[in-house]
């Protein structure tokens, strides 16, 4: 990876860093409602996996931990940020929320709530693709602990048998909401549960955007090789709570303080910075250009757009006006 | 017009549909190569090979899940359940994605997947195999519900469904696949809102659907011939959304209302139609609605104990005696 392309990566997920944090600020102000669940510490993650892809033409789909897989995938950040603040200008003109984030027209299928749901759909859109014959394939984004889930082995099982081109890419934060891995799940490295299904498989360091790289690469080049499903296991870990009512009791600060050691971030910036590529002077204008895109572009678009209007309640419940319910246009 | 059995109907309705348009495939457990527990899918997958007949391990909610997301991509997926009782394992995928994600996508993206199984009580299946889960599927915002009452409704709303971008459940019945009825020669496309007036009358409005318009019409012969009480059969093959409009015109014309209906009474088709007449026509009513229900209670394996604890034509014949005082 050339040193222009990790300037953009860095730049790429400092962005998300500041995102994120500023999604949490909205929230204490209220701004945002419902459920919030952020990204920090796991943006290697995101931005390796999907700088390896075909953004655009991969389709992409996660769970409620969304915004970030969305941005990367091409969803403009002041659409996600007026979704979140609830404005008929979002990017599901305010009926999704945090945890559905949509993009279609980018490919970004979607955000899930529900733990492990997207595990299925994820095999049937690489069966849509399979059936229209074109050389995208399915990435989908999940957390360790959805692979307690039954439909985390229904899916793989499926994938394998009918050979479809979808990467499943867990990212392993080793909690799932509030207990730790080894207390909700018998076998801890997730990429040994796969073998089960005959799958490939491989654990890395989620930390480091270049290693998350090299092995998406890997990954994505194996299933739009059209040899079958892969999984691939992410290493990380989320700084804040599972979401915003989580007061994150449940796990030393010595633990915390290992992890932010090995901030992605920041690891991808000394190593810049020792290259002899980026200086802390351009670092820190980079982050304050970030700051003031937020604030001044995104933030700004969010407050000043308006709310759907109330006719907007009903209009998605059944597509209007679809012809073959009266029984076809004859 | 050609007698066919329901089966055939169903089975018909496929084979048009994956002909004219390659985006149909249809999957679910034994479908393919055994051709389906009710023959539904007899000889498809010979001619449509296995990549569009697909015959699914047993994973309910994952195969539902997967035709879900197919259907994203414009795939136009026929899931078979093979029983409504393994519905519930797919609930979390039907309820959660298939009939919200349009919503919550702000109407980005479509789910027209269409899942068809056959509920009901049948010969002694025990407690697990004779659901009648309408009820829970109609109350759900997003989703399509129809249940037809006969091969030419079962072939028709098929077509529709396939059709249709919204996703739609068809609840069939495990004792109607070999049923015989007039379906048209040529394509027929039955609309998947209103309803159907079976039989004319003037005296009540008998509401039923799937199996329990049978039992009205049946009833309502027996309530003709024998008792001088001129008995419409009203048939609800649209659950989701209900016809209120065609309730409500019937009752005014009857005034009185009776609902027979397969499953237990409560929270289900028939306490939400007589809500509809009290919301559109209560002063209308010269008697107060009557429902005839199943037993509250999960289906016994005995075979007495299991026809006790399901209705038919002659507890509708006598519920309807009972509101005319004989």
């Amino acid at each position: 990876m050339d040193s222009e392309v990790k300037k953009r990566l860095l730049r790429e997920m400092l962005f998300a860093r500041r995102f994120e944090e500023r999604c949490y600020e909205a929230y204490v102000e209220r701004k945002i409602g419902g459920f919030l669940h952020l990204y920090p510490g796991e943006e290697a993650c995101a931005y390796g996996v999907l700088e390896a892809a075909k953004v655009g033409h991969d389709y992409v789909i996660t769970s409620y931990r969304d915004h970030i897989h969305a941005i990367k995938s091409g969803v403009d950040p002041k659409a996600v940020m007026a979704e979140l603040f609830a404005k008929v200008t979002g990017c599901c003109k305010g009926l999704g929320g945090s945890m559905h984030i949509f993009g279609v027209d980018d490919h970004f299928m979607g955000g899930y709530a529900l733990v492990g749901g997207p595990f299925p759909l994820a095999a049937g859109i690489a069966k849509g693709i399979q059936m229209k014959g074109g050389d995208e394939i399915c990435i989908c984004f999940l957390g360790d602990a959805a692979n307690n889930q039954g439909t985390f082995h229904e899916s793989l099982n499926m994938a394998k048998i009918w050979n479809l081109p979808v990467l499943y890419v867990c990212e392993n934060n080793l909690y799932g909401i509030g207990t730790r891995i080894d207390r909700s799940t018998a076998v801890v490295d997730q990429y040994k549960r796969v073998s089960g299904y005959n799958i490939p498989s491989e654990q890395v360091d989620g930390q480091d955007v270049e290693i998350v790289h090299e092995a998406a690469k890997k990954a994505i080049d194996y299933v739009r090789s059209g040899n079958g499903p892969y999984f691939l296991e992410l290493m990380t870990y989320r700084y804040r709570g599972h979401s915003m009512s989580d007061s994150n009791a449940y796990r030393g600060k010595d633990e915390e303080r290992m992890w932010s050691k090995r901030d992605p971030i920041i690891m991808l910036r000394d190593r810049l910075i020792d290259a002899g590529k980026l200086t802390e002077a351009e670092y820190k204008e980079m982050d304050n250009d970030i700051l003031e895109q937020i604030e001044n572009e995104i933030i700004k678009f969010a407050e000043e757009s308006p709310e759907p209007p109330l006719e907007m309640l009903e209009k998605y419940v059944l597509i209007e006006n679809d012809p073959w319910v009266k029984g076809g246009s004859r | 017009m050609a007698e066919i059995m329901f089966w055939e109907a169903v089975r018909r309705a496929h084979d048009e549909e994956m002909s004219s348009n390659p985006m149909v495939i249809c999957m679910g457990e034994d479908i393919g190569v055994a051709g389906g527990t009710y023959k539904a899918t007899q000889g498809l997958y010979d001619k449509y090979g296995p990549e569009r007949v697909i015959d699914t391990p047993i994973s309910e909610n994952g195969f539902t899940g997967l035709a879900i997301g197919a259907s994203f991509l414009g795939v136009r997926p026929i899931v078979e359940i093979m029983s409504v009782n393994f519905a519930w394992l797919a609930m979390d995928q039907i309820f959660n994605t298939a009939a919200k994600v349009h919503y919550m996508s702000g109407g980005q993206l479509r789910a027209p997947v269409v899942i068809r199984s056959p509920g009901g009580t049948a010969h002694q299946l025990g407690a697990q195999h004779s659901a009648r889960m309408e009820k829970v599927f109609m109350g759900i915002a997003g989703l399509r519900v129809v249940t037809p009452s006969n091969p030419r409704q079962a072939y028709g709303l098929l077509k529709s469904a396939i059709r249709c971008d919204d996703p739609v459940f068809i609840n069939e019945h495990e004792l109607m696949y070999n049923m015989k009825g007039q379906v048209p020669d040529t394509e027929y496309f039955m609309p998947l809102e209103g309803s159907e007036v079976s039989r004319s009358g003037k005296d009540i409005t008998l509401f039923g659907y799937n199996i329990s318009v049978h039992w009205c019409l049946q009833a309502a012969e027996i309530l003709s011939k024998q008792h001088g009480i001129d008995a419409e059969v009203v048939d609800l093959y649209a659950l989701n959304p209900l016809d209120r409009a065609g309730i409500a015109d019937s009752v005014r014309k009857t005034h009185r209302a009776l609902i027979a209906e397969e499953a237990e009474p409560a929270v289900g088709v028939g306490s939400e139609i007589m809500a509809i007449i009290n919301e559109e026509c209560f002063f209308e009513l010269d008697a107060p609605p009557v429902r005839v229900s199943a037993k509250n209670v999960p289906i016994p394996y005995n075979h007495t104990l299991e026809k006790s604890a399901i209705p038919n034509a002659n507890d509708v014949v006598r519920a309807v005696l009972k509101m005319f005082g004989k």
